[in-house]
């Protein structure tokens, strides 16, 4: 099909005209025109992955231009066509069209409405540069794309100064990891003389087995900048200063699926290393167990979400390290859509809570806002593993493969897929059930909830949901009462339930594309397995044992659902399972600011006003001391004014180029 | 090879007569000083632009060849030519100098303001465009004189220390390159007993090791001055700080390539095996100014001085990758001395556009400049993006180059300069967040977006920053040549070893791994 080209550039165009008549355009043509050329991409997505599946031979390369061409190295661009980019691209501009659509709603009131649009538009654009890329440097284009554009949206609230620091944080987290990326393909263009992905993957016999090691794992760790893994994850939780869609755009469709997307594409680097696989097995395992705790210690419903992303990031690398990348793909899709619905669920609420984000101070919102609620708890079942929706199948294979390399693997896996069924259950009690304790005017439930965050929110420092402007709550409109006043929280409008009752139905049924029971039905597997080959490092199990796992999945998915239930259904404060070292992440990011950010400032303060000023500069002020007095003799012979020196200066040189030019003419 | 119409001799004449008549104007004729300085100006931008066409691409030699003999005796004579390694250097100048003209504002009718620019472009052109070593280095001195009174006579508070210490530096290094220059030549004339200053037959002097050291020292001192690199640098913060918006993007934008052109043209040129011996100590000195620059930049307070650092750390780049050797690090390293050139100049003119609304370069005064100035923030904001190096944007391609090609050849020098990219987004984005988030101060009040003028000067950069980014081929394919012929000059002379991308090499680097234990159940 001749139209791929046009995947990732119809969001660019867009992205092009809103930068030109963005404003012309204003509030809402703006947000409609951004969502349709989304659309429009989704559309010729659809239509190429049609014509694919219809192909015997389903890869091919559009080259448009050579982007470097220098010396050995040769550099396209371009878009490849295969089951692995046609998939990444359909549910990237599915889900962003989705995420569009509800952002037009979610930020009518906000003055910068069509700058949001924009940068949305190239953001997806971006991404769909990565996935489509035909080598790793425009993969990298794409990657550095998405974080440029993360950096945009997470500083939207730019007069903010958390906004601001978050915004710089998630670019600078993403560059440690990017430079990885980088010396990963110095590397790969050193051994085998391309960067294009078939030639490479067709020479990488040639490769030692230490450097290919080493290529897994430099670009492991650009993976783990971009999909914040351990160690480089801190960004993910402040990344919720941008506004609500952009944070269900980042965790769902786009930017952090980036790292896992990159694993599978290097499968066949993977498969050759096996040392750096279970490196990223081991570190995805552990990625997901910490961010599953930490997420049962927050109250920030964002929060929750954000480290809930992270754990199950985790799960992703934990199957694509053990070779599973057809469930790692799997789990990918699932959690698009599940997580870009309790993200805009999220939105709805903070919406209808004018600005709140605190889950301490919400409670029975499930009366007020059925369509939220119920979509909610979908999502919730679905994260959790309930059968038969989508999350159970998914994370089910991925624990299963799991199994195979290690059962110390699976039992990670197993006791974060308890924490996960917990963490959110807990986080859909205190929002939906229980006393509605926004209505005990401005005291919230209890007073450890009412945090300094939470009192600065209500002081007007933060602004997310653009409509609760807290000088001018006539303007509110129909949510978000201002502050003060008595709130009556319900369901948004269509433009923002439709997103939600969508995703809601592929979070149920997205599960069925890769049904295990028999051969014929593993569809996605079928589909993905000429790119990522077959399972590589596992063997299948029998018909037995897969029920046996299905089973326990389905307990384990019941024990945290259950123990939420009991738990949170009235209570408020457990300070016994909220420890403080997980409301505060286990204090790493805390460690990181002491010990980098600290540190490397006072490095830069050494460096210049010791070294710089006293040793590189003393040095010339110090010579130039030095021959002022050792010329005290020659002091008659010299005015001392450098502008007379310079004026001689040129005085000869205009002599002696003047001689030049006569004698060269003459 | 003569060309029938002598391009370059009169792209070099021009600016200098162009400069000669505005010497000669009444001073209150400010309306005719204007119109000789746009003369001058867009007049070698458009023989600079005729020079591109008439180029031909995929040459390496070098093309329209301008001589005129001078002086028999002494081997002296008036040369000038182009290679695809200069030809970008040239138009970057002619772009870069009607801009800096008209970001001189009000000083566009002062006759000696735009004399002394005018002088400035003569001189650079002229650098850039020498085959023979004597007028190279008259050029390279002539250069001197009028930034030291651009600086001097409209400069900031601090202009006349930052003038003094940037005369006296860069002539003291050029002390050394004189003589340098005139050893050379003696050793040639001993060796063939022909007195000559072209470079192209001075290339094949045999000179000894020792003696080979010692003059590249000599050649180089004055090069990294000019560039600067480190630790030859500290003239440059006061120089750029101190000078008006038109100094800063000259100086940093055109004159800090001389250095590094210099590198290229006679360094690897006239001793190669000096380069290669000395190649480490040069690889070191620009990975420390790469790291070196982006810590220092990362404590200024003062936005010009932060971009004189960075620019430092840039330098570091062009230097790595000039002395890497391989094709794909020098090609680089070309780009990269044409792409730095650009964006330097648009951060300069885009700071100068500040302080001429808030009157302070200091970011502890600034801050959220986006809200009042939106467009002049996004401007700001790709022209940050492309200095940080982010791809699709022209900082990237350079950068990329280099450090690609470097590994090859010197690995952990590579990857050390590859943690330099993370510093820049350290410091860059910090200013940013100091200058343009946040909320306005009262004092910043009346702060006003750009203006059409200053769009209209800032419009070509930000133009060529996108495309360069998205297509820098027609740049590489005229630079790869004429850089091809250079390397595989250095690689006969003295025989470095350079691998193949892709080839198996004799010598096995394994890197070891660690991790996997533990994984396997």
């Amino acid at each position: 099909m001749q139209a791929a080209f046009l995947i990732p550039l119809l969001p660019l165009a867009g992205f092009a005209v809103l930068a030109a008549f963005g404003r012309k355009l204003g509030n809402p043509l703006a947000g409609y025109f951004a969502t349709f050329m989304v659309f429009a991409s989704f559309v010729v997505t659809a239509i190429v992955f049609a014509d694919l599946f219809q192909q015997v031979h389903r890869s091919y390369t559009q080259t448009w231009f050579t982007w470097l061409p220098a010396d050995h190295l040769r550099v396209t661009a371009g878009v490849l066509v295969d089951p692995l980019s046609m998939t990444m691209a359909a549910f990237v501009t599915g889900v962003s069209t989705l995420i569009h659509l509800y952002s037009i709603g979610y930020m009518e009131h906000d003055e910068q409405f069509p700058k949001f649009f924009l940068y949305l538009n190239l953001f997806v654009s971006a991404m769909l540069f990565l996935v489509l890329a035909s080598n790793f440097l425009e993969t990298f284009l794409g990657w550095e794309g998405v974080g440029v554009c993360s950096y945009f949206l997470i500083a939207f609230w730019f007069d903010r100064p958390s906004a601001a620091s978050a915004g710089k944080k998630a670019m600078i987290y993403n560059r440690i990891g990017d430079a990885g990326f980088l010396l990963a393909m110095f590397l790969i263009f050193e051994k085998t003389g391309s960067l294009e992905y078939q030639t490479v993957f067709s020479r990488l016999g040639h490769v030692g087995s230490g450097s290919l090691v080493a290529i897994a794992l430099l670009l492991f760790l650009g993976a783990c900048g971009k999909s914040a893994q351990i160690p480089l994850f801190p960004w993910l939780a402040d990344a919720m200063e941008g506004p609500t869609p952009v944070s269900a755009l980042i965790h769902a469709a786009t930017m952090v699926t980036a790292g896992v997307y990159l694993m599978c594409r290097i499968s066949p680097i993977l498969h050759l290393a096996p040392e750096a696989a279970h490196v990223v097995a081991i570190v995805g395992a552990a990625t997901a167990f910490l961010g599953a705790t930490i997420a049962c210690g927050q109250n920030d419903i964002k929060k929750i979400l954000a480290y809930s992303t992270i754990s199950q990031l985790g799960y992703m690398f934990l199957a694509a390290g053990v070779g599973a990348y057809v469930a790692a793909i799997f789990l990918m899709l699932t959690h698009a859509f599940y997580k870009a619905l309790l993200f805009l669920g999220a939105g709805s609420v903070i919406h209808a809570m004018g600005d709140e984000q605190d889950t301490k101070t919400m409670g029975a919102l499930a009366r007020f806002m059925p369509i939220t609620s119920i979509t909610f708890l979908v999502a919730w079942l679905a994260i959790g593993g309930m059968p038969p929706l989508s999350g159970f199948w998914s994370k089910g294979d991925v624990l299963q493969n799991a199994w195979a390399l290690s059962p110390a693997l699976w039992a990670v896996g197993a006791l974060t897929a308890i924490l996960t069924a917990y963490y959110i259950g807990r986080g859909y009690m205190l929002v939906f059930a229980g006393k509605a304790r926004w209505e005990e005017a401005g005291v919230p439930g209890d007073g450890r909830a009412h945090t300094a965050s939470a009192l600065a929110r209500r002081a007007g420092g933060r602004r997310d949901a653009g409509p609760s402007n807290p000088n001018a709550p006539a303007e509110t409109g129909h949510q978000g009462e201002g502050h003060g006043a008595p709130l009556s929280p319900h369901d948004p409008s269509w433009l923002m339930t439709l997103p939600l009752v969508v995703l809601a139905i592929a979070s149920i049924f997205a599960g069925f594309i890769n049904l295990p029971f028999h051969p014929q039905w593993v569809l996605l597997e079928r589909w993905l397995s000429p790119v990522v080959g077959k399972v590589l490092l596992v063997p299948h199990f029998g018909v037995a044992a897969s029920w046996a796992f299905a089973v326990a999945d389905a307990v384990f998915a019941a024990v945290g659902v259950t123990l939420s239930v009991l738990l949170w259904r009235s209570a408020v404060s457990r300070p016994a399972i909220e420890p403080v070292f997980l409301q505060r992440a286990w204090f790493i990011d805390w460690t990181y600011d002491r010990l980098l950010a600290r540190g490397s400032a006072r490095l830069a303060e050494f460096t210049y006003e010791d070294v710089e000023t006293k040793v590189v500069d003393g040095a010339v002020n110090g010579l130039a001391a030095f021959v002022r007095r050792s010329g005290q003799v020659l002091r008659r012979v010299q005015t001392g004014y450098v502008r007379n020196y310079a004026l001689g200066l040129l005085a000869g040189l205009v002599v002696i180029l003047a001689y030049v030019l006569s004698r060269a003419f003459a | 090879m003569t060309s029938s119409f002598p391009y370059l001799t009169v792209l070099v004449l021009v600016p200098s007569g162009a400069a000669l008549v505005a010497a000669l104007v009444p001073a209150y004729a400010k309306r005719l000083v204007q119109v000789v300085g746009w003369v001058g100006t867009f007049g070698s931008l458009g023989l600079a632009c005729a020079v591109l066409a008439v180029f031909k691409s995929g040459t390496p030699g070098f093309q329209l060849v301008s001589t005129y003999r001078w002086i028999p005796t002494f081997g002296i004579s008036w040369s000038l030519g182009v290679d695809g390694i200069s030809l970008f250097l040239v138009l970057m100048t002619a772009v870069l100098f009607p801009i800096a003209l008209a970001a001189g504002g009000g000083r566009s009718g002062d006759k000696s303001f735009v004399a002394w620019l005018l002088v400035l472009e003569a001189g650079c052109l002229g650098s850039f465009l020498s085959l023979d070593l004597l007028l190279f280095f008259l050029f390279f001195e002539l250069t001197l004189v009028p930034v030291y009174f651009i600086i001097a006579g409209w400069g900031h508070e601090r202009r006349g220390y930052a003038a003094t210490k940037f005369f006296l530096y860069t002539l003291g290094a050029s002390a050394f390159l004189l003589v340098g220059i005139l050893s050379v030549v003696a050793i040639h004339a001993e060796q063939t007993g022909v007195t000559t200053f072209d470079v192209t037959k001075l290339a094949e002097t045999h000179l000894s090791g020792t003696a080979a050291i010692v003059l590249f020292l000599a050649f180089t001192a004055a090069f990294a001055v000019k560039a600067p690199i480190f630790p030859f640098h500290t003239w440059s913060p006061d120089a750029y700080r101190e000078s008006p918006a038109t100094g800063a993007v000259v100086l940093a934008g055109v004159m800090a390539k001389l250095g590094t052109d210099g590198i290229i043209r006679f360094d690897l040129e006239l001793f190669p095996h000096a380069v290669v011996v000395l190649a480490p100590l040069l690889l070191t000195l620009g990975v420390v100014g790469i790291i070196y620059g982006g810590v220092v930049a990362a404590i200024q307070r003062d936005l010009k001085r932060l971009i004189a650092y960075s620019s430092l750390a840039h330098i570091g780049f062009i230097v790595i990758g000039l002395f890497a050797l391989t094709g794909e690090a020098v090609s680089g390293a070309v780009l990269q001395m044409v792409n730095h050139g650009i964006y330097t100049a648009a951060l300069f003119l885009l700071v100068a556009m500040i302080y001429r609304r808030s009157g302070s370069f200091s970011t502890a005064d600034l801050s959220g400049l986006q809200k009042k100035a939106p467009v002049l923030a996004a401007l700001f904001t790709v022209t940050m993006l492309a200095s940080i190096g982010v791809p699709g944007l022209n900082g990237f391609v350079g950068e990329f180059l280099i450090l690609s090609g470097t590994f090859i050849t010197h690995r952990w020098w590579a990857v050390v300069a590859t943690a330099g990219v993370v510093v820049a987004a350290v410091y860059l984005l910090w200013a940013y967040q100091q200058v343009f988030h946040g909320k306005p101060t009262a004092a910043l009040a009346g702060f006003k977006e750009i203006t059409w003028r200053e769009a209209a000067y800032m419009a070509p950069l930000v133009a060529a920053i996108v495309f360069l980014g998205v297509y820098p081929a027609p740049l590489l394919n005229r630079i790869t040549p004429s850089v091809d012929q250079l390397v595989a000059h250095v690689e006969q002379v003295a025989h470095p070893v350079i691998p193949t991308p892709g080839q198996p090499t004799h010598v096995h680097v394994v890197v070891s791994a660690s991790g996997g234990e533990g994984g396997a159940g």
